[in-house]
């Protein structure tokens, strides 16, 4: 590792300070930040870590409306029970990301900070209708993720956690990579009271993105086979080694029958 | 540089560390416990898993100063003197390794995966458990079987003496 300069935040507001020291960057869980520095992908100069600040960590459920701190580490909302019952899919989704290391670490916030074209919960909150806090406005998913890696986050701004109504329905599907874990496709959708909404991680060539076909279909019939038939376009796909923008496009209408299922299931 | 103190085993530990030591460094390097592993540094092969305040995590994928306040336990924090932890004699008994390398990490793994499944566990849940760590020597099957015989030996020994055993 190269050198770096380590800040404890005690709480938001001091995160915010230590914030504008050199080239900082906010650092939560670090499965992701800390391996990037160590191949030089990231390279800040100060690092401010805000996974202490208690604030910030925890579930909350008030009736159908839930609200999850940013500090929340991965194990934490997998295996909340009351999350479980108000939104299982989203419990299941945190239950399937990297390993139980990385889930012991791992924060919600950080992943949706970093907007990852590959990872789980961007197309989660996407297809809740979620609304990201900061410590500065409150933004709606919609508007947050605006393509690779790229948020609307602004500088010196946190993200200090994410709310959202519980769906009548929900479900996530997603097919792993078999090192990573991260996703080649994964499919969360979502029946909520303003309708259907499907969000599809780890395919998409901007990243996280809704499809508005899926939608319309599965707004007349929220059931997998109201899906069939529905052939999705490889010019939008990601292309890699792992799988051809093609294969992409078809394992996202196989991964949302799925989603479907299981949240019909 | 960063003053660190966290609590190693059981034992005190303070240091002046540089801001960018990670924890594995600082306990091989700094505390003289190597029985933690560095395998890939890159958070995959899980040869460096220590608990950090009772939680399997990654040591190679985490700041010693970020652990600073925190209660750690090693692989050599686990036996009581001479007496192997459960967890350990199932390894040896079942011979749940081949060269060794990637033991003390299945061994943290596993301990974790007991805890946190008090009621018992079956094959394709320590299959699924042990996502993170990664033997090269392919020896999986024991290492499963190991961990299934530990688990229903620290069951029947007792929720209060496996409590306090892992």
């Amino acid at each position: 590792m190269y050198s770096v300069n380590y800040h404890r935040a005690s709480s938001v507001a001091d995160a915010a300070k230590l914030l504008k020291s050199g080239d900082a960057k906010l650092l939560s869980g670090g499965m992701t930040l800390i391996p990037a520095m160590k191949t030089r992908l990231a390279a800040p100069s100060d690092l401010v870590d805000i996974s202490r600040i208690a604030a910030l960590a925890g579930v909350t459920v008030s009736g159908k409306t839930v609200t999850i701190g940013a500090a929340t580490t991965h194990h934490d909302v997998a295996t909340n029970a009351k999350l479980a019952k108000a939104c299982p899919a989203l419990t299941h989704l945190a239950s399937h990301i990297g390993d139980p290391q990385v889930r012991h670490k791992g924060t919600i916030g950080g992943s949706i900070a970093n907007n990852d074209p590959a990872a789980d919960y961007p197309a989660a909150m996407l297809a809740l209708d979620a609304t990201i806090i900061t410590n500065k406005r409150k933004v709606q998913a919609s508007k947050f993720f605006t393509g690779l890696f790229e948020t609307a986050l602004k500088d010196g701004e946190i993200v200090t956690g994410v709310s959202f109504t519980a769906p009548a329905k929900a479900g996530y599907a997603k097919f792993p990579n078999p090192a990573s874990r991260y996703a080649i496709a994964g499919v969360f959708a979502a029946k909520g009271k303003d309708g259907v909404r499907v969000a599809v991680t780890g395919a998409g060539e901007n990243g996280v993105f809704r499809s508005k076909e899926m939608e319309a279909a599965l707004a007349k019939k929220f059931e997998a086979p109201a899906l069939d038939g529905i052939k999705l376009s490889a010019s939008d796909m990601m292309g890699d080694l792992h799988a051809s923008p093609e294969y992409r496009a078809n394992l996202v209408a196989v991964m949302a029958k799925r989603a479907v299922a299981a949240a019909n299931g | 540089m960063s003053d660190v103190s966290l609590t190693v085993n059981g034992r005190n530990v303070k240091a002046s560390v540089e801001d960018r030591t990670l924890l594995v460094h600082f306990l091989r390097e700094h505390v003289g416990l190597t029985g933690t592993h560095v395998g890939c540094d890159t958070s995959q092969c899980g040869a460096c898993i220590v608990h950090v305040d009772g939680k399997a995590v990654k040591s190679c994928t985490m700041l010693a100063a970020q652990a600073s306040g925190s209660t750690v336990v090693t692989i050599e924090g686990l036996a009581n003197g001479a007496e192997l932890h459960p967890v350990q004699a199932a390894f040896k008994e079942n011979h749940g390794l081949q060269c060794g390398f990637c033991t003390p990490g299945m061994i943290m793994s596993a301990t974790d995966m007991i805890r946190r499944y008090p009621e018992g566990l079956d094959e394709a849940t320590v299959r699924a458990e042990l996502e993170g760590n990664i033997c090269r020597c392919t020896g999986y099957h024991n290492i499963v079987k190991a961990i299934l015989a530990a688990s229903q030996a620290m069951s029947k020994a007792g929720k209060g003496k496996a409590k306090k055993a892992a």
